[in-house]
């Protein structure tokens, strides 16, 4: 279905942010902290992760919502470097958000919300134009052309999502980061805007960043999985071969608590139940992130940083004890 | 079916399937309703802030359409006739008295138009005056809110989206001016400011140097608080989702503080307005009562209040009259200035 040229490719991402302790001392909080990966065109990766692990902030700072604090972005094979390079990438790149309610703002119409976009980088000829390009995004998301001169606050929170989607469909994107997109929204209207999100990478050929904590909606939708723990990605896989064949230890517990919908079945799974929290990203574990939590941990684990290699085709572990775990 | 007490049985009412009229008005569109048209809603019923904003209405006409048709003017000497003598039976008169020529006349059957509050020591119809003293005060009122809201939305806007250094800065001159004595400041840069103006000749002449030089000092001093709230409503909305996409799309920092942030904090700033007003009335009264107001022969309120001194005994009600029309307008002002937070502060929606 799709080529195999990378759209997005990110490198040894990194993103600090300084949190004061004390008067006049900062630390870095490291949100990112060297992740890679690419997204060919056409494709859904999937990112999953507790919260707090970092995902929104990779969203974010290959937007440049964020200005990374190392690393690169490459977006079509050119990568993104200054300020004319994030210009034209915006009109390229665009993010749908989590929350429907705070995303739109209060004081304007559905019309102008979604063309919004069109305003800022000036793209339409005349208001005519304008009004047509809004309608025609309106309806692509299923929404009624008699709702474009409403307000955000009249429409629930499965509508006000398909708004946002219209909104980042605008600029005809060829790549969009879905931040949590349907985590908001109640099941029933989940399946509705997954759904959508499918139709509409088929027929405008989109490429997806889909950040998600809820597992089974993102086994759904991706065709390849990252899963993040503490600003590192630990697996990557195609979305199949996580589900069935998890290898890194922390995935195969993340894996684990996916809630089975039959009661009989759940009472027979295994799972995996970690110890302690998540640790604070301003005071990280040296080496291997997982470790304090990890039962295969070893001294190795405390001393390096596991390598992100390559264990069989197209799937990458961080994981010294990787082999011995999954013989 | 009725249920026991006390028992976990479900009403099986409950559970009927909707009729089609039903569905018909779950699926209705009701008519859209906007923040602003829900406020002005609400400002309406409330009756206090509803008689308030006509009050005020009521003033601002009449003291811009009387002077057109009032046959007195405010600068005019009614006993000085051009090259007579001064005829000092016009100075002076009580509410509805007329001077000796005007006596002569209504007994020959003419009409006179009556000096509904009398006229002053110099013979000046005093209703026309009061309408005159009301005009500026008015005006100065509504440009120095105009001024500060201006800079104080500027300056707190900036300060409160680019935040970090630029706030800090910001907020430390914000600070420093807090911290200097209105008054004395008001005073001293009338002072300065009358001298270094140069007005003559310009229309601004008649108004005075010394308004000219309040609404400055106004425009240098009030708008910190003014730019203080709007700086912490923008703090506050800045990590709001829609900024962040407005970002994304490439918005300008000028772009979402005119079409985001500003829109969204506007019930705060109308508000803040129009409580702003009386405040510069009162200064205006208290600086023209001081002598440092408006130039003579024309009147603002505080400045006849002023006059009204001098004969406080015999004349009381050129003290009182002057006095009422500051308090009337102050009060309304500040009644319908709390009418409006309560109508359009959605913290305080009930």
């Amino acid at each position: 279905m799709h080529n195999k040229s990378p759209l997005i490719e990110v490198k040894n991402l990194k993103k600090y942010f300084d949190i004061n302790v004390g008067m006049f001392r900062s630390k870095p909080l490291k949100a990112v902290d060297g992740v890679s990966f690419s997204i060919n065109k056409g494709e859904t990766l999937g990112l999953v992760g507790e919260s707090g692990c970092g995902k929104t902030t990779v969203g974010r700072t290959i937007l440049h919502l964020y200005t990374p604090t190392d690393g690169e972005i490459w977006y079509n094979g050119k990568q993104i470097k200054n300020k004319t390079d994030i210009r034209e990438f915006r009109k390229k790149a665009t993010m749908v958000f989590q929350d429907p309610y705070s995303s739109l703002d209060p004081r304007m119409t559905v019309s102008d919300i979604i063309g919004e976009p069109l305003d800022i980088n000036k793209m339409y000829s005349s208001k005519k134009e304008r009004r047509e390009r809004i309608l025609e995004l309106m309806n692509h998301v299923g929404l009624n052309s008699e709702h474009a001169s409403r307000y955000a606050h009249e429409f629930s929170g499965g509508q006000r999502q398909r708004i946002g989607i219209a909104r980042s469909l605008a600029v005809n994107p060829d790549f969009i980061v879905c931040d949590e997109p349907v985590s908001a929204l109640d099941v029933s209207i989940q399946a509705q805007v997954i759904n959508m999100f499918e139709d509409l990478q088929q027929k405008l050929g989109l490429t997806y960043l889909f950040i998600a904590h809820d597992l089974l909606v993102v086994r759904h939708i991706s065709d390849r999985i990252a899963v993040m723990y503490l600003g590192k990605i630990v697996e990557l896989a195609d979305a199949a071969e996580i589900y069935e064949r998890p290898l890194h230890p922390y995935s195969k517990a993340l894996l684990s608590a996916v809630p089975v919908p039959d009661p009989k079945l759940a009472r027979t799974n295994n799972r995996i139940m970690l110890s302690g929290d998540i640790p604070s990203p301003l005071n990280a574990p040296s080496g291997c992130p997982f470790r304090t939590r990890c039962e295969y941990a070893t001294e190795q684990c405390a001393l390096e940083p596991p390598e992100f290699k390559q264990v069989s085709k197209g799937h990458f572990v961080a994981c010294h004890k990787v082999e011995e775990i999954n013989s | 079916m009725k249920n026991k007490p006390f028992s976990m049985q479900v009403n099986l009412d409950d559970f009927i399937p909707a009729s089609p009229e039903d569905k018909e008005y779950l699926s209705k569109m009701r008519p859209s309703s906007t923040f602003f048209k829900d406020g002005v809603k609400r400002l309406l019923k409330n009756k206090v802030a509803a008689t308030s904003a006509f009050f005020i209405i009521v003033i601002t006409i009449s003291s811009i359409l009387i002077p057109f048709f009032w046959p007195y003017e405010y600068e005019e000497m009614l006993g000085v006739t051009q090259g007579g003598f001064v005829d000092s039976s016009y100075s002076n008169l009580k509410p509805f008295e007329y001077g000796e020529t005007e006596q002569q006349k209504i007994e020959n059957g003419e009409k006179v138009f009556p000096h509904i509050f009398g006229t002053d020591n110099h013979g000046r119809d005093y209703f026309i005056r009061v309408v005159y003293g009301t005009r500026i005060s008015l005006a100065v009122g509504f440009f120095a809110s105009i001024i500060v809201l201006l800079l104080g939305v500027t300056i707190g806007s900036v300060a409160g989206y680019f935040g970090e250094k630029i706030d800090l800065i910001i907020m430390r001159i914000v600070d420093i001016i807090y911290s200097l004595p209105d008054m004395l400041v008001i005073i001293l840069l009338s002072v300065v400011l009358k001298q270094t103006l140069n007005l003559e000749g310009t229309f601004l002449q008649a108004i005075g140097g010394n308004i000219i030089s309040m609404l400055i000092v106004f425009g240098l001093l009030y708008w910190v608080s003014m730019s203080r709230l709007i700086r912490g409503q923008i703090l506050s909305l800045r990590e709001q989702e829609y900024i962040l996409s407005a970002k994304a799309n490439g918005a300008k920092a000028s772009r979402i503080i005119r079409k985001h942030l500003i829109p969204n904090c506007i019930s705060v700033v109308i508000i803040s307005t129009c409580l702003q007003i009386p405040n510069a009335i009162f200064t205006e009264s208290f600086l023209s009562f001081m002598g440092l107001g408006v130039n003579a022969p024309m009147p603002s309120l505080g400045s006849l209040a002023s006059d009204a001194l001098n004969g406080i005994y015999s004349y009381p009600h050129r003290l009182v009259i002057p006095a009422i029309v500051i308090c009337l307008i102050v009060l309304s002002l500040n009644l319908f200035g709390d009418g409006l937070r309560d109508a359009f502060d959605p913290k305080l929606k009930h």
